[in-house]
């Protein structure tokens, strides 16, 4: 369909916008936003009778390349550190997509722009197409892949391991709450707008680089759907914006958005990239650097701050702060080792860091080695079983962290670990902001305005709450992460797949129980809390004691 | 010119080295290297071996009475999160069960034989993802597309009757808002609500169908007001603001979109009551009923493609997510007593909007059957979905 074509088409279904004359629909969504002034355009022009056709012609390049990738023996050289990991992404990505999804007539009800419904409609049908396409090249690991365990039972695992819950924010946050803070402003102006560029461009190039081409396909084919969900982000936020009340809420929510989707997207796809590589040219790109680059020049600079004369008041501090977080305290290198210290409670295999990687930390994140270098020489160490606990039992200067109630996130940057007393519970935040996000932001009133459709944060936040005081065999069993032989674990702290070198439930055995640092936090009184929380201030980084009790 | 010289040569460009690894499937031996273990082990299949539809659906959308231990972690401002099953008033057998109570030393309390209730029975018996509906729908569009440019191409308009000219204008395009407001916010709008993946999907894809021949419809319009000389396009707009004939099915279609908190009904009501008697009546046994006999031969291959939409892949859900709860172990005469009672509520609205639309059988000049005959191949039509579903026809269809 040409251009010209396409624009006609486009203005002659806008003759299909709806205005009730009978019956209202059932708003079944609130928001505490409104749109009194809004004008109202439809930026995306997209007729389904050119989209179609579209998707199918991308559709067969992807499956095409699957197909070439199995005829091609593509597994002859991916390399295991990478594709465990993606155990833990493809678990988690198809249920944000789906959630997306779902998250588009949360805005038909509150969104009063018939044209910009046909977007939402669109990008409703772009989701499906995501979470199952992404299902299917996990299916094809799972076929194809040396190690299938932790493949074949991903969407069981992750709804109960000690990181997978992390990841649900980024699903559960678009379909829950005020409906425009949920499916517009967390997931198209940050999450999409943001985000997008680092999971579905910076990682798959990681991802070509250690031999498996079939991501990048799936995901540049995704990414490819993303520039029309920008589009309807954009159009709802400046309609947000021609109505001056909102700007308090858009303030806030941008606040929690972005510092959740940094705390959450940053710490998995940070790890991955960084952790997950066995690509240590010296030239390419780490984390921090394509960060610099998607995040903050492209989003940031290019995206976000341009807004600021329609009056939207940008979280400057806030995108510093991130910066901050990655560049100088060494935030994803912290999420990376506590991954590794639990690798006991997951479902794929980490790798060890060797010299080579050490000279590569070092060389992109000068004083790398000082931090962390002795730990994952440790981590090394104990890798097989020989006698010995894993290393979160092991003495190698690691506190166990405690967890972030919002952003469940452990407190890793120890000196930022804040508290607050909450509906008679004492929780632990891994920074201010994630405090102010359960404290002020997600309640019924803000500032003194009511926000009666504001979400609320629910559920068992603290995974380690479940298992206080179980034996680990018992936690492993309890979560199915054995092996088809009954005892061998599906996770292993390295890649040796010789029998003789794996971890079993009988290593677990001998462990000392799990114990929960909420629930123990909560058993102190207020003058040990207070002792622990100094105590805690002083840990790290690399999650060492405080040098008082070191 | 790149030609290089001798003596020169290129510097070494920075490219990932391909390594071999032998990471592929059967290279080693140890625990879970067999066949046995690669396939998705979480759920129970529907039948023997597990599909490859099921494969991408099953349990995507989790359940804290299987898996999600930590249960939902964001709720809104009244406490409910996730998707509550009683965001309809059905019930499938388990769902009064209590979710487990997780909390300090609980462990995971995960499903010990799954499904935990009968909602996680449902599978779309047409197989529904990414791949299949993007080939379907494109090659739905493909097709009227290439009708539409054979038509124009054979002139074939020209023998268009003007009568038939005015009923396309008006009542054909008219019918494009039914589909539009249908597709957008009763099936997308549900699309949030169902209890499981298998139902949301399903519920995306029928509103897929319903958009696309919303536009198709529309962009035939078009196309028929550059080809037609005084051919009014804008003329189904008149129709569907103020056709009395229109009004019935205008109120009706809004009021399925306005009902209250059932996601349950607003697609029972919609592909159940309302596509048999009114959108089959007149896209069926209407349409493609007069068409021909008024020199067009091209409606009824646009309105052709949707009516299979229908017939063949959104009633079909429709019958394998309603018909077994009237068999439910447990719930089925709850169930037959709810859904008679939607029955009666909106067979009434529909054959009165049904009676509405009667003036339009005497608009063409080739005149299609009776209404009466056209109004009892519906009724038929209805009774014999009714039935399949293990429901009594309602008393009210006799009105």
């Amino acid at each position: 369909m040409s251009r010209q074509s396409l624009a006609k088409a486009h203005q002659k279904i806008q003759e299909l916008a709806w205005e009730p004359q009978y019956h209202e629909p059932y708003m079944k969504y609130g928001t505490d936003y409104t749109f009194r002034k809004a004008s109202k355009k439809d930026p995306l022009k997209q007729v389904l009778r050119s989209y179609f056709p579209m998707q199918e012609e991308k559709d067969h390049r992807v499956y095409g390349a699957s197909d070439g990738a199995i005829r091609g023996n593509m597994f002859r050289q991916v390399q295991e550190r990478w594709l465990e990991w993606q155990k833990l992404f493809l678990s988690i990505i198809p249920l944000p997509e789906i959630s997306a999804a779902r998250s588009m007539p949360m805005l038909f009800h509150v969104v009063p722009n018939p044209e910009l419904h046909n977007g939402q409609a669109i990008q409703m049908i772009d989701e499906v197409r995501h979470s199952t396409i992404q299902q299917n090249l996990k299916r094809l690991y799972m076929n194809n892949y040396i190690d299938p365990a932790g493949f074949n039972n991903s969407l069981r695992n992750f709804q109960g391991d000690y990181c997978g819950t992390i990841g649900r924010q980024f699903a559960e946050g678009f379909i829950t709450g005020d409906a425009i803070t949920a499916a517009s402003i967390y997931l198209t102006i940050v999450a999409e707008t943001a985000f997008t560029n680092t999971l579905f461009v910076a990682m798959p190039a990681e991802a070509a680089a250690n031999g498996d081409y079939l991501l990048p396909t799936v995901f540049h084919s995704v990414q490819s759907d993303e520039s029309r969900h920008i589009s309807n982000g954009y159009a709802t936020l400046l309609m947000a914006l021609s109505d001056e009340d909102n700007r308090q809420l858009l303030e806030r929510d941008l606040r929690y958005a972005w510092w959740n989707n940094h705390r959450v997207v940053d710490a998995a796809i940070g790890t991955f990239i960084e952790y997950g590589t066995k690509d240590r040219r010296k030239d390419r790109e780490s984390y921090a650097e394509m960060w610099r680059r998607w995040i903050y020049d492209d989003y940031y600079r290019s995206y976000l701050v341009p807004l600021e004369k329609y009056g939207l008041v940008i979280p400057h501090d806030l995108i510093e702060e991130s910066w901050k977080q990655i560049w100088e305290k060494g935030y994803v290198h912290e999420v990376a080792q506590f991954f590794a210290t639990g690798w006991l409670a997951n479902y794929w295999r980490i790798d060890a860091m060797t010299d080579t990687d050490f000279e590569w930390f070092e060389y992109k994140y000068p004083g790398w080695y000082d931090k962390y270098g002795a730990w994952w020489e440790n981590y090394n160490r104990l890798a097989t079983p020989n006698g010995h606990n894993p290393i979160v039992f092991e003495d190698v200067d690691y506190v166990y962290p405690a967890r972030c109630w919002t952003c469940m996130v452990p407190c890793l940057v120890r000196e930022d670990m804040v508290t607050a007393e909450v509906d008679g519970q004492h929780r632990t935040y891994c920074h201010e902001v994630c405090r102010w996000t359960d404290v002020e932001a997600f309640r019924p009133s803000y500032q003194g305005r009511d926000t009666p459709n504001m979400g609320r944060l629910v559920g068992k936040r603290e995974w380690e709450t479940l298992y206080h005081g179980w034996n680990w065999a018992d936690v492993v069993s309890d979560m199915g992460f054995v092996r088809d032989d009954g005892k061998t674990m599906t996770a292993q702290p390295h890649l040796d797949l010789d029998p003789k070198k794996m971890w079993t439930l009988d290593h677990m055995r001998r462990c000392p129980p799990l114990q929960s640092p909420n629930v123990l936090f909560n058993e102190m009184t207020d003058a040990q809390r207070a002792a622990y929380v100094a105590d805690y201030n002083q840990q790290g980084p690399a999650g060492r004691p405080a040098p008082t009790s070191a | 010119m790149t030609a290089t010289t001798a003596g020169t040569e290129r510097p070494e460009r920075s490219v990932p080295k391909p390594q071999f690894t032998d990471a592929e499937a059967g290279a080693r031996e140890f625990p879970d290297s067999g066949p046995g273990a690669r396939r998705y082990n979480y759920y129970e299949p529907a039948k023997r071996k597990q599909t490859h539809y099921e494969d991408v659906t099953v349990d995507v959308q989790p359940d804290p009475r299987h898996y999600l231990s930590q249960g939902w972690i964001y709720g809104f401002a009244n406490g409910e999160a996730g998707y509550p099953l009683h965001w309809t008033k059905l019930k499938a057998w388990g769902v009064d069960e209590p979710e487990p109570q997780r909390g300090p030393g609980s462990g995971g309390m995960q499903v010990k034989q799954w499904p935990a209730h009968g909602w996680h029975e449902f599978r779309d018996p047409n197989e529904e993802w990414e791949m299949t509906f993007y080939r379907y729908n494109a090659n739905v569009v493909r097709q009227v597309n290439q009708n539409i440019d054979n038509a124009r191409e054979g002139k074939s308009f020209e023998q268009w009757t003007p009568n038939w000219v005015r009923f396309v204008e008006r009542n054909v395009g008219a019918w494009m808002h039914i589909e539009h407001i249908l597709g957008l916010y009763v099936f997308a709008a549900c699309n949030r609500s169902g209890p499981t993946n298998m139902h949301n999907t399903a519920m995306a894809v029928n509103s897929m169908h319903k958009i696309r021949f919303a536009q198709d419809l529309a962009l035939y319009n078009m196309t028929l007001t550059e080809e037609i000389p005084g051919f009014d396009g804008a003329a189904h707009l008149d129709a569907w603001n103020n056709d009395p004939a229109w009004q019935g099915a205008r109120k009706v279609t809004e009021k399925l979109t306005a009902v209250d908190d059932d996601w349950g009904e607003s697609v029972f009501a919609t592909n159940v009551v309302f596509e048999p008697l009114i959108g089959e009546l007149f896209r069926s046994n209407l349409v493609m009923q007069a068409a021909a006999q008024n020199g067009d031969y091209v409606t009824p291959t646009v309105v052709g493609a949707a009516e299979h939409d229908f017939s063949a892949r959104d009633l079909r859900w429709t019958q394998a997510c309603f018909g077994p709860l009237t068999q439910d172990r447990e719930f089925a005469d709850h169930n037959k007593v709810l859904m008679q009672g939607w029955l009666s509520d909106w067979v009434p609205q529909c054959l009165e909007a049904a009676r509405a639309m009667q003036p339009l059988w005497s608009m063409p000049d080739a005149k299609p059957p009776r209404f009466e005959d056209s109004l009892d191949r519906a009724k038929n039509r209805f009774a014999a979905i009714v039935a399949d579903l293990g429901l009594e026809t309602p008393k009210e269809l006799k009105q």
